[in-house]
C-alpha cells in the first residue's frame, strides 16, 4: 500500500500564485477525481506535482510513501511511480514508442526481453492499432489515438499513482471507453492509485471516481462521493463554487 | 586576394563574397599544402565491377561542370590534367539496373598535402545505379582535400550518390557535388558529414529535362571546433520539374554550421516544383549554426515552399520523455537521434549506411551543455 500525499501547496506559475493551499492523500487502488470549472488550476496542480518546468512551488509538499517529491526532477519523480497522462501529449518526431518504453524499462532495472511482446498484448487490449504504434511519438495521431498512445504506455509502466490531465479531451466515445477501462483494470490488477483531472463527469461513467473533489479558484472547496459528480451534471460549477 | 604559389591564375575568394560568407576561408593558405593524392579503395562486385575504370582521361571531365564554378573546382580541374590526375569514372549501360551500390573510399594519409579527386556518374538511358564515395583520413591528418563529384542523369535514368565524410579533426574538405537531369531522370544526392576541421559542400541540382526530379538530403553533425558548411542550389531549367531538399543537422560545443540554399526556377521552367526545408539543432550554449534559405522564381505556375529553424532541444520533448523516467541525458540522445531519423530513413539501406547512426550516437556527449 502506497501513499501520495499533497499538504497545503501552494504553487503558481513566476508571478502568479494559481494554486493556494491543496490537500489531497490518495492510496493504492483508489480513484480520486478532482473537477473544476476552467482557470480553477487543474492543470497547474498536474504540472507542479510532475515537475513540469515553468512552475513554481512557494509552499506545502508533495511526498510519495513519504519521500519528497518536489525534490526531485521530473525523471525520479517518474522512477519513485509517479505517472502523468497529459492532456495534449507531446510530438517527438523520430523517436517511436518502443524505444521510450525500453529506456524507460532500463532506467529502472526492469528486464527488457519481453518487451515486444508486452507492445502487442497491450495495443491489443485497448485496441490500438500496431501500425500507429510504430509510428514517431504522437506524431500524426488523431485526439483518441493519443490517449491510447499515453494509456498504452501507462499500462505498460505499471507506476503507483497515476494523473490523468483531461484524458477524455478530444476523445472519441470509444477510445475514451477503452481508455478509461484499461486504466479501471489496473487500479484492481496493479492497485495503481489515480488522480482524475477532468472537466465533465462523463469520464467518470467509465472510471467510477471513490472520492471527488471540486478545485475552485486554486482550492479544493468540497469533497465527496461519486455521488458529487452526478450533482454536478445539474447544478452546474457556479452552484457548488459559491 | 591573393594567387597561390602552387596554382597560378587561381584566386581564392574572400569572405566578402556572399556564397563564401559565414565560411572560414579566410583562414587558409594554400602554400602551407603541397600537391598530393587520396588512396583509392573501390569496392565494387561483379554486376558493377565492369562500369568503374579508375585512372579515367581528363577529357571525361565536364559532362555536368563544364566550367568550374569557383576556384576549388578549378583547382579540382588542375590537378585533372597533371601529375595528380585521379579520376573516376561509373558509366552504366542503357537500360540495365545495377543491383550492387558501388563503394569509393578515398582515404587522405598524409599531412600537408591538397588532393583533388574526380568522381564522373555518367548514367545512360533508363539506367539504375548507387554510387557512394567515402572520406576517411585519421585524427592527426592535416591536409586538404577538394574533390568534385558530377553526375548526369540521361533520360528516366536513376542515379543514387552518397557522400560519407568521415574526415579526421584536422582535415578541410571543400566539395562539389554538381547533378545534370535529363528528361524524367530521377537524381538524389544524399550527404552525411560527422568530419573534418571545416568542411564544406557546394551542391547544385540541375533540372534540364522535362520532368526530371532530384532529391538532396544531407546529415550534419559538428562538435568540438568543427565547422560545417553547406551552399545549395536547386536549378530548375525545364518545365514540369521536381526538386526536394531536406538537410537536418546538429552542433555542438563550439561547433559551427551554416546552411544557404537557393531555389532558382527559371523562365522556362513553368509547372515546376521545388522544396527546401532546413533544421538545425543548437546542442549546448557556444554553439552556433545559421540558415539562410533563398528562392528566385523568374515565372508563374510553380510551387515553392522552404522552411527553417535553428534552436536548442525543444523543452517539451525533452520533459515528455523525462516524465516515464528517463535520464534526462537519454531523453536529449533520443531527441537528436529522432530528428536524424527523417534523414536516415530516407537513405538506402545498405551495408556503409547501416552504422552510421550508431556513429551519430556515439558523437553525442550526454548532458553537453
Amino acid at each position: 500500500m502506497s501513499t501520495l500525499k499533497i499538504e497545503n501547496l501552494v504553487a503558481g506559475i513566476p508571478g502568479k500564485q494559481i494554486l493556494n493551499g491543496i490537500n489531497l492523500t490518495l492510496s493504492s487502488g483508489e480513484v480520486h477525481a478532482i473537477m473544476g470549472p476552467n482557470g480553477a488550476g487543474k492543470s497547474t496542480l498536474s504540472g507542479v506535482v510532475m515537475g513540469k518546468p515553468g512552475y513554481v512551488v512557494h509552499s506545502g509538499s508533495v511526498t510519495l510513501d513519504g519521500e519528497d517529491l518536489l525534490a526531485l526532477p521530473a525523471w525520479q519523480r517518474a522512477q519513485a511511480g509517479l505517472h502523468l497522462i497529459m492532456q495534449y501529449p507531446t510530438e517527438v518526431p523520430g523517436v517511436h514508442l518502443d524505444d521510450v518504453i525500453r529506456e524507460a524499462y532500463a532506467s529502472r532495472g526492469r528486464n527488457t526481453s519481453t518487451l515486444d511482446a508486452e507492445i502487442v498484448a497491450e495495443a491489443a487490449r485497448i485496441h490500438f492499432d500496431m501500425a500507429l504504434v510504430e509510428r514517431s511519438m504522437n506524431v500524426d495521431l488523431s485526439g483518441g489515438e493519443k490517449k491510447r498512445n499515453e494509456t498504452l504506455q501507462l499500462a505498460l509502466l505499471k507506476p503507483k499513482f497515476a494523473i490523468l490531465d483531461e484524458l477524455d479531451s478530444g476523445l472519441d466515445i470509444d477510445a475514451l471507453r477503452d481508455c478509461a477501462r484499461r486504466v479501471e483494470a489496473a487500479t484492481q490488477e496493479d492497485n495503481l492509485g489515480v488522480l482524475v483531472i477532468t472537466h465533465y463527469a462523463r469520464l467518470l461513467e467509465e472510471l467510477r471516481p471513490d472520492v471527488v473533489h471540486i478545485l475552485a479558484a486554486g482550492k479544493i472547496v468540497k469533497s465527496g462521493g461519486p455521488e458529487l459528480a452526478d450533482e454536478l451534471e445539474t447544478t452546474g460549477y457556479a452552484g457548488l463554487t459559491q | 586576394m591573393s594567387s597561390t604559389a602552387h596554382y597560378p591564375g587561381v584566386v581564392l575568394p574572400t569572405a566578402e563574397e556572399e556564397i563564401w560568407r559565414y565560411s572560414r576561408i579566410e583562414e587558409l593558405s594554400l602554400d602551407s599544402f603541397v600537391a598530393g593524392s587520396v588512396e583509392n579503395r573501390v569496392d565494387a562486385p561483379a554486376d558493377v565491377a565492369g562500369i568503374v575504370v579508375q585512372g579515367a582521361a581528363v577529357g571525361e571531365c565536364g559532362i555536368a561542370m563544364p566550367i568550374p564554378v569557383d576556384a576549388f573546382a578549378e583547382i579540382n580541374a588542375i590537378h585533372c590534367s597533371g601529375a595528380h590526375a585521379d579520376i573516376i569514372t561509373v558509366k552504366t549501360a542503357r537500360g540495365k539496373s545495377y543491383a550492387s551500390p558501388i563503394v569509393i573510399t578515398r582515404t587522405l594519409s598524409i599531412s600537408g598535402v591538397l588532393a583533388a579527386p574526380r568522381l564522373i556518374i555518367d548514367a545512360a538511358e533508363n539506367s539504375e545505379v548507387t554510387v557512394v564515395e567515402h572520406f576517411l583520413s585519421a585524427d592527426d591528418i592535416s591536409s586538404l582535400i577538394a574533390p568534385v563529384v558530377e553526375i548526369r542523369a540521361a533520360q528516366s535514368a536513376r542515379v543514387t550518390y552518397i557522400a560519407i565524410n568521415e574526415l579526421g579533426n584536422k582535415t578541410w574538405k571543400i566539395a562539389h557535388q554538381q547533378s545534370l537531369g535529363e528528361r524524367d531522370s530521377t537524381t538524389r544526392l544524399f550527404t552525411v558529414a560527422l568530419g573534418g576541421d571545416y568542411a564544406r559542400v557546394r551542391t547544385e541540382a540541375r533540372l534540364v529535362g522535362i520532368g526530371a526530379t532530384t532529391q538532396q538530403v544531407a546529415l550534419y553533425f559538428a562538435d568540438k571546433t568543427q565547422m560545417h558548411d553547406f551552399r545549395t542550389l536547386q536549378t530548375h531549367i525545364a518545365p514540369r520539374t521536381s526538386s526536394d531538399l531536406l538537410f537536418k543537422g546538429a552542433v555542438q560545443d563550439t561547433a559551427k554550421s551554416v546552411y544557404t540554399g537557393l531555389i532558382r526556377i527559371e523562365h522556362e521552367a513553368h509547372g515546376s516544383q521545388a522544396y527546401q526545408t532546413n533544421r538545425n539543432l543548437t546542442l549546448s550554449h557556444g554553439a552556433w549554426a545559421e540558415s539562410v534559405p533563398n528562392l528566385e522564381i523568374e515565372t508563374n505556375d510553380v510551387k515553392c515552399s522552404h522552411a527553417s529553424t535553428v534552436g536548442p532541444i525543444d523543452d517539451e520533448q525533452r520533459f515528455y520523455l523525462e516524465s516515464r523516467g528517463i535520464h534526462p541525458d537519454i531523453a536529449e540522445r533520443l531527441v537528436v537521434l529522432g530528428f536524424f531519423n527523417e534523414v536516415l530513413e530516407r537513405l538506402p539501406q545498405i551495408d556503409v549506411v547501416s552504422g552510421l547512426r550508431a556513429k551519430v550516437a556515439a558523437k553525442l556527449h550526454a548532458g553537453a551543455q
